[in-house]
């Protein structure tokens, strides 16, 4: 792309932003705050990801973007041709394949290896922020490893609803020290980020904050010892490949409360497809 | 109904890109707009861009302003993106708005005074009544305009300041922050407070201001001086040790004076309010002053009681592609997390059946 | 450990602008006993209180606290994180307005397994067992464990700030009038709860109060202050019933007889 650096931002911000990241993988779940540039994509969409992404590429990455799981939803593909375009890197969809893998809102299903990188996209890095919205107050409380507002969370919850409601965004303790926002995964993807082989790295643009978790680094979602951590998915098998492991999207299938239930991993999906899983909707093939 | 999993996103996108640039368009038939008329024709428009765009040039922004149809928002965020990729000389000399060459200058405070008050192009005394002659070519407009005043203007807040009643500027003692390259972080000094204010939302910092009018925090403000006009950045080359002019700009400068009681150490002063605005701006100017002024009210002594003294409410929330990025951000899939809410709604409703038909068995 | 005193004030001066605050104010506290700080409004009680429990820095002055190991700490001179796990530990502070430390919005179970909860509990039917425990010694029925502080009285409220600063047993309490604006039957019941608390779990306290009959029912050794200094210590009953200082002299005789 003429005119612009490779990766679209300059080489000084990049150095500036590895320097955030490096700090950041030097304490584990630590929100190290960076100037976050203005980039072509809104504040929202992933441009704090996207910036960690052009910092970390080089020209022999292979890109893989996902949105909700998916290679194929419009976010990822703008984000996907955003970096084509600027960098010129071989993009991908399978995972296996994959050095860099930018995400919004997933885990991938195949377990990550040390020589790859995870990118998450953050809207809002403070886990605390619903029970505090003031900065000033929550960074005393993280430098203080003062906790106890989402502990009495917790134990609201419970008492109101018999268990832990929080379905997303369930809130990890790091390397045992800082609390830290997982991004808006789904709860059953949490117990990947424990032990992960692969460096995480998470990106949040708007808020200008930016955080890691090196490679096999403890993470735990907190709970009560009487009432543990559970991942929640649906009861059910992938329509397409039968799985029952990978977590499912619920598709609409028609208006008398007709449900199909598939992989949210599409490249997962297609794997085990490609060798030989069959789910009880498997036979009808998706159109190209 | 066989499921079909959705594809081609990309080709979406592009039909998209495309509907757009027709609508932008719109009817071929129709004369384009050019970049020299809405430069020339919505001047407002482009002032506003290049504020909150944070960036002085009056052709990109209106390009800009014809790139997005006038959506300022949108113009904006061309500008911030664009504004990025520029490379840094350094910083200006601060600019000196008492060599303004004076455009319109109006004070509030006093009847008369050196310089005079000066209308300048304003729609103050206008009656709104929309112009149906404008709907039609009109004539080229004569004016009775004196020259820009380059004669003495002090600055209303310094007429005071001669007295002893107004509160020093505190002097420049560090380097100024910057907002567009360093994260925001607390407590934020009034360097960081006034860049945040200059390119934040006009509505915003509008609402804010005039919240302090009624009730919500407020000093007692006077109008002490707006000006408008075009004043000269100057910048020190490193190859040359010495200040060059590199052009000029316009600018509306606006000093709200407000009361201060004093305290058992300092003597009762005016305390000041500041706005500064590219291009002309007075209403977002005037609006800047008074919610700087509010901002301050902690270092003042003040009870923070009020949105608009409320730092970080102010700062988190004044700029509006940040603000628009998160809210319109929403209509992203968000199904993902939708599903296990989802499910865990249905799990938490099974729950409690079980638990009643149990308590009815029980009976 | 037992002739040690537990908490000392040594030459502490305050002053905000022209007003002292605070004049040279020595002041000893020993394990176990409560001290009342007495005097009108603008006498520097209340200052005293901030100063000694670390939350406001005196201009003077050093204030002392011995730990359970016998270690003496410079109140002031500690990091504010250590200072803060004292606080949420050993120390504890009752305020005048219960809501200046409930979370109002949290159920009063939440609210009393907080601390529990700060120092490590991981066992939610622990802290659940804890809380009804300490809603009982505080007289507040056990079925409003799950209920907001917003639906309970103000000397409800006040026994839930005492039991969600009890909870995790600390050896020192600092309370900043505890029964200030509440109506006398109130007060009574407030204060005997206080009295039979203190005295079961031998916790040290300095109250600061201006009613001296709360000071009388109360304390074992008070001080009197007057325009930032202490004008007289001692026995409680000695001082109300043979006041040395003229202050305390009016003071005493200032009160109607209970």
């Amino acid at each position: 792309m003429k005119g612009y650096n490779f990766a679209y931002l300059d080489e000084q911000t990049k150095r500036m932003i590895r320097r955030c990241v490096l700090k950041a993988v030097a304490i584990p779940g630590h929100q190290v705050p960076f100037g976050s540039r203005e980039m072509p994509l809104p504040y929202g969409w992933g441009t704090g990801g996207i910036q960690v992404t052009a910092s970390i590429l080089g020209s022999g990455d292979t890109l893989k973007v996902i949105d909700q799981g998916a290679d194929d939803t419009t976010n990822a593909v703008s984000i996907r041709r955003f970096f084509a375009r600027t960098a010129g890197v071989r993009t991908t969809t399978a995972t296996a394949e994959a050095t860099v893998i930018q995400t919004r809102h997933r885990i991938p299903e195949r377990q990550l290896r040390e020589d790859q990188i995870i990118v998450y996209q953050v809207p809002q890095p403070e886990p605390l922020f619903r029970l505090e919205p003031s900065r000033q107050e929550t960074l005393r409380m993280h430098a203080l490893a003062d906790y106890g507002l989402m502990h009495v969370k917790l134990y609201e919850d419970i008492a109101r609803f018999g268990q832990i409601s929080i379905s997303y965004d369930y809130p990890v303790m790091v390397n045992q020290r800082y609390l830290m926002s997982p991004s808006p995964i789904p709860a059953f993807d949490n117990p990947k980020m424990d032990m992960m082989p692969a460096l995480q790295l998470f990106g949040a643009g708007r808020e200008k904050r930016i955080y890691a978790i090196p490679p096999w680094t403890r993470v735990r979602s907190l709970d009560f010892e009487d009432h543990p951590f559970r991942a929640i998915n649906a009861p059910h098998a992938c329509g397409l490949c039968g799985s029952t492991h990978s977590y499912l999207d619920e598709v609409v299938t028609d208006d008398r409360g007709g449900r199909l239930f598939v992989c949210s991993d599409t490249d997962y999906c297609a794997e085990r497809r490609a060798a030989g899983h069959v789910g009880s909707d498997g036979m009808k093939e998706a159109a190209e | 109904m066989a499921y079909v999993a959705v594809k081609g996103g990309e080709r979406a996108i592009d039909a998209a890109h495309a509907w757009l640039a027709e609508e932008r368009r719109g009817d071929p038939g129709v004369p384009e707009l050019s970049v020299t008329q809405i430069a020339a024709q919505l001047g407002r428009a482009v002032d506003r861009a290049m504020a909150e765009g944070s960036l002085y040039d009056r052709e990109l922004a209106a390009l800009a302003v014809k790139q997005t149809s006038g959506d300022l928002i949108e113009a904006v965020f061309l500008l911030r993106a664009y504004r990025t990729t520029l490379p840094r000389f350094g910083y200006s000399e601060p600019v000196d708005t008492t060599m303004m060459a004076i455009c319109r200058r109006v004070s509030a405070i006093f009847k008369d005074l050196p310089g005079g008050q000066v209308l300048g192009p304003t729609h103050d005394y206008t009656h709104r009544l929309l112009d149906f002659s404008l709907l039609g070519p009109s004539d080229a407009a004569t004016t009775s305009r004196a020259a820009p005043d380059d004669g003495v203007m002090p600055r209303v807040p310094d007429i005071l300041g001669q007295e002893g009643l107004m509160e020093s500027d505190g002097g420049a003692a560090d380097e100024p922050g910057d907002l567009t390259r360093e994260p925001l972080r607390f407590p934020a000094g009034r360097d960081v407070r006034l860049q945040a204010l200059a390119r934040g939302d006009e509505g915003f910092v509008l609402g804010l201001g005039y919240s302090t009018q009624r009730g919500y925090g407020g000093a007692h403000p006077f109008a002490g001086e707006v000006r408008m006009g075009e004043v000269s950045v100057e910048f020190v080359p490193p190859e040359l040790g010495f200040a060059i002019d590199i052009g000029d700009i316009v600018l509306t400068e606006c000093q709200m004076v407000n009361q201060f009681k004093g305290s058992k150490t300092m003597p009762p002063q005016f305390t000041r309010g500041y706005g500064l605005v590219f291009g002309f701006s007075e209403r977002k100017a005037m609006a800047m002053a008074l919610v700087d002024r509010a901002m301050r009210a902690a270092e003042l002594g003040e009870d923070v009681t009020a949105p608009a003294q409320n730092v970080e409410f102010v700062l988190y929330h004044s700029d509006n592609i940040e603000a628009t990025g998160f809210v319109e951000h929403l209509k992203l899939p968000h199904y993902v997390d939708f599903q296990s809410e989802l499910q865990n709604v249905r799990r938490l409703r099974a729950e409690q059946e079980r638990m009643g038909q149990e308590k009815e068995a029980a009976e | 450990m037992s002739d040690a005193t537990l908490l000392s004030g040594r030459g502490l001066g305050l002053a905000f602008g022209s007003v002292t605050a605070l004049a040279d104010v020595d002041i000893d506290l020993w394990p176990g006993e409560m001290l009342a700080i007495v005097g009108e409004s603008g006498s520097g009680k209340t200052t005293l209180l901030n100063v000694l429990s670390g939350r406001v820095r005196p201009d003077r002055g050093v204030v002392s606290y011995r730990d359970p190991d016998d270690r003496l700490h410079d109140v002031h001179a500690m990091p504010a994180p250590a200072l803060r796990a004292l606080h949420r530990s050993d120390w504890g502070f009752v305020h005048q307005d219960p809501r200046q430390n409930l979370r109002m919005g949290v159920s009063a179970g939440g609210n009393v397994g907080e601390r529990l909860m700060a120092q490590g509990s991981r066992h939610y039917g622990n802290i659940r067992a804890a809380a009804l425990d300490w809603l009982a010694q505080v007289e507040i029925d056990g079925s409003r464990i799950d209920d907001l502080p917003r639906t309970f009285s103000g000397g409800m409220q006040q026994r839930l700030q005492i039991a969600r600063t009890l909870v995790t047993h600390p050896r020192l309490v600092f309370m900043d009038e505890p029964t200030g604006g509440l109506d006398v039957s109130v007060q009574a019941r407030l204060l005997d709860l206080i009295r039979s608390l203190v005295a079961r779990l031998k916790i040290a306290v300095v109250l600061v109060t201006h009613d001296i009959a709360v000071a009388r029912l109360l304390a074992h050794r008070i001080a009197v202050m007057q325009r930032g200094h202490i004008v007289e210590t001692g026995l409680t009953d000695r001082v109300l019933d043979d006041p040395h200082h003229p202050y305390t002299q009016l003071l005493v005789s200032s009160v109607l007889s209970a």
